[in-house]
């Protein structure tokens, strides 16, 4: 293992800022007290809570009574599409919309509802992961509860038209819910110019702890319970809340807010870089929309090399990253995402994800571009499918 | 990482007999890249023994360091012993694979078997057909 390590997996978690672990030191032996408890110490902790509940609200253009605080993004993704579909299934309407890109946290929580009765549309994606607003309009039914579209995938970084599908949405008359997991701190997202009226989050994507998330709810859409017990989070999610975690996501969330404009402007520049540094390698293709993209994601295919020796030998020199392989999903499948772009098993293995933070520069991107072509290079020097596809033997699908 | 022992990072980071040889007297290739790996296997056989032996593998980490340490378990012994070589042999010589990656292990017997069966059809010599396994049968690849 390299001593001086490039981490370029920021889409599977992020290095918490100095000002988010700051924020939450003074709530571990300082104000500690329970937010449900009467006495000062439990009112301190409250106050606290609620002043964290504002500052997010104002982060994404909502109440403070439109949050709730969860674990994160996929018990929030759990319980806004299994409380939307509480609320069609009273109404009888038992159809739910999506796309095959989602989230496993989304298609998981989807194929679980068809098993207790709920019809399930996914809808297909372009060659970049694009799905469009009148592919939505076109799907939604009279029995439709809800739509569920991520506002941007985590393996390939599409960002996808949610401020239209919020419009379709909206007229329509179906609940729209977004995991928005990817996207918030780093795009602007605003939910009620945008008409969404469920979002997911979680703070470790943009610098805040692990373990820590909120759910949207706009006023008017009513929770169901994942965990009953208490009555915190005004009974719709039990459990004494984590304050220490909730303060630091608060504190990351304003942080990455204020630095946005100047963050993507930052990271886009780095990461045309890098991804034209890694198309001089032949038989590479780019996974996702070139234009409509998270600023610090780069998906590459390389062809007649697999994804998780590629990962291993990049650790070697010192570059975390990531690949939708199957050998790295510990599935014989690689990554959904991949398929439903379009890309074959024979392509889809040899993907790379690299996801870049502020803190990456422009020789940690000179020197990737160079491990990366080094790495491919010798690991077709040992493949099989590379000699077969130089002698012509087998047929080249990555042009 | 943690995932594989210290013996698979070598010969992962180092793998022993990697290439072809041009004028192999047995070459087998199993695997499928819709599965995210194929092994192929170069013999070269003088008399009974396995005088030279080398590989190229398309795969994760298991899967390249499963070829290079089957052909070091069988470089410069009589090919009876080569075919005698099992995947839990090479798994084992590797200090064990995780669970989902044990198919690496079984890619590289497979390959090796194959090579030897072509050395076999080619030089006419007869064998037990029984002792090689059926590709066609293998479940690894069912898509």
């Amino acid at each position: 293992m390299a001593n001086c390590t490039i981490y370029l997996d920021n889409a599977a978690t992020t290095k918490m800022s100095r000002t988010a672990i700051e924020a939450m030191l003074p709530y571990f032996d300082g104000v500690y007290g329970n937010p449900s408890s009467l006495h000062s110490a439990g009112q301190a902790a409250a106050e606290a809570l609620q002043n964290a509940r504002e500052r997010i609200a104002a982060c994404l253009g909502c109440t403070a009574r439109e949050i709730t605080f969860t674990s994160g993004g996929s018990e929030a993704d759990n319980q806004a599409i299994r409380s939307a579909a509480a609320l069609g299934a009273r109404q009888g309407k038992k159809r739910i919309i999506s796309t095959k890109i989602e989230h496993h946290a989304v298609l998981h929580t989807l194929k679980r509802l068809e098993q207790e009765g709920f019809s399930v549309t996914l809808l297909d994606v372009d060659e970049n992961g694009l799905v469009t607003p009148q592919q939505v309009e076109d799907a939604i039914t009279d029995d439709t509860c809800l739509v569920t579209v991520m506002y941007a995938n985590n393996e390939i970084g599409t960002i996808e038209p949610i401020t239209e599908i919020g419009a379709v949405c909206r007229r329509k008359g179906v609940l729209f819910h977004t995991d928005a997991v990817q996207a918030v701190g780093h795009v602007r997202v605003d939910v009620t110019a945008q008409k969404i009226d469920l979002l997911s989050l979680s703070a470790h994507k943009f610098h805040g702890p692990k373990g820590v998330g909120v759910l949207f709810a706009r006023k008017g859409v009513a929770l169901s319970n994942l965990i009953e017990g208490g009555a915190q989070e005004r009974g719709k999610r039990a459990g004494t809340e984590n304050l220490p975690a909730i303060m630091g996501m608060a504190a990351a969330l304003e942080e990455a807010c204020a630095s946005m404009a100047e963050n993507a402007k930052k990271l886009t520049a780095l990461r045309d870089k890098l991804i034209d540094g890694l198309f001089a390698i032949p038989h590479a293709v780019l996974n996702g929309d070139r234009e409509k993209r998270l600023p610090g994601n780069v998906n590459f295919c390389f062809e007649g090399i697999e994804g998780e020796s590629l990962l291993l030998l990049l650790d070697d020199k010192g570059i975390a990253a990531s690949s939708g392989s199957a050998c790295t999903s510990g599935s014989l499948d690689p990554s959904h995402v991949l398929l439903a772009i379009g890309r074959v098993h024979d392509v889809a293995h040899g993907s790379l994800r690299l996801t870049l933070s502020g803190e990456t520069t422009e020789e940690d991107v000179d020197y990737t571009v160079q491990a990366v072509r080094e790495v491919v290079s010798y690991l077709r020097g040992m493949s099989p499918v590379w000699r077969d596809l130089q002698s012509g033997k087998r047929e080249f699908i990555i042009k | 990482m943690a995932l594989y022992s210290e013996k698979v990072m070598d010969h992962f980071r180092n793998p022993r007999n990697v290439g072809v040889i041009e004028d192999a007297d047995g070459v087998g290739e199993v695997g499928n890249a819709k599965c995210g790996d194929i092994m192929k296997m170069y013999l070269k056989i003088d008399g009974d023994t396995i005088s030279d032996v080398k590989f190229e593998t398309f795969g994760c980490g298991s899967a390249i360091a499963s070829s290079s340490m089957a052909t070091e378990l069988i470089k410069g012994k009589p090919v009876s012993e080569a075919l005698k070589l099992t995947n839990k042999a090479v798994a084992e010589a590797l200090d064990g694979l995780p669970a989902h990656k044990l198919h690496c292990s079984v890619l590289a017997e497979e390959a090796i078997k194959k090579a030897l069966q072509d050395y076999y059809e080619k030089n006419g010599i007869d064998y037990d057909r029984s002792q090689f396994p059926q590709c066609e049968s293998c479940e690894h690849c069912e898509l």
